[in-house]
């Protein structure tokens, strides 16, 4: 059966623009009271390592020629980071962020290699029962 | 009738972006007591629409919005 009040959402991309929707979306989560389960993959999780969130300045191959408006304007304007919208979000609600296993094993890293904010490694089967609960499920 | 009522607090979110507003109002509604009334500023454009929203699902009561130069001051009450 699956939960209106869940949503997950797969993280695969690691730069600015997509990590932006994902604390925003997570946060519209919090405020209707809904479970929010990450499950970061690939340059999405890469974007998690230790030290990296604040450093993330990529953006979308697609839309690069954007890339020094955008930083200029979020900047300019003072726009709370994508990381610290995540960070208020899973303090405030209930966010459970997860490493990918396969992603972690490819690039030989383990729990301590990750943000705090990072709860556990799984593996893609248990992610997926989680989406198969959810009335939500998106790819970002 | 807005003008009647005392404000416990007041938070100044303006110049934050959507979330952050509602993210806020959230944080502090839970910290704050029973019957208190709490005034947020803020002036971006989802906030306007999320809060109120938010108040009537979180079953709190709103009390009104008022559009001021730039801004809204949302204030609404803490009943649960």
């Amino acid at each position: 059966m699956s939960d209106k009040n869940r949503m997950s959402i797969v993280v695969f991309d690691g730069t600015v623009d997509k990590l932006f929707p994902v604390s925003i979306i997570a946060s519209g989560g919090v405020m209707n009271d809904m479970r929010v389960d990450i499950f970061l993959t690939f340059w999405g999780l890469l974007a998690f390592r230790k030290g990296e969130p604040y450093k993330v300045s990529k953006v979308s191959k697609d839309y690069e020629e954007w890339a020094p408006e955008m930083m200029r304007v979020l900047q300019e304007k003072k726009v709370s980071s994508w990381y610290d919208t995540l960070l208020q979000a899973k303090e405030l609600g209930d966010i459970h962020i997860y490493a990918c296993a396969m992603t972690a094993d490819l690039f030989d890293l383990g729990k301590e290699d990750f943000e705090p904010v990072v709860d556990e490694i799984i593996g893609v089967g248990e992610f997926i029962a989680m989406a198969q609960e959810s009335g939500t499920t998106l790819y970002i | 009738m807005i003008g009647n009522v005392e404000v416990t607090r007041e938070i100044d979110a303006r110049g934050s972006f959507c979330p952050g507003p509602m993210m806020e109002l959230i944080r502090v509604i839970r910290s704050a007591q029973i019957g208190d009334v709490i005034a947020i500023l803020s002036s971006d454009q989802g906030s306007k629409r999320d809060i109120p929203k938010w108040v009537t699902k979180a079953n709190q009561e709103f009390i009104g919005v008022e559009t001021l130069d730039g801004y809204d001051r949302i204030i609404v009450k803490k009943v649960r």
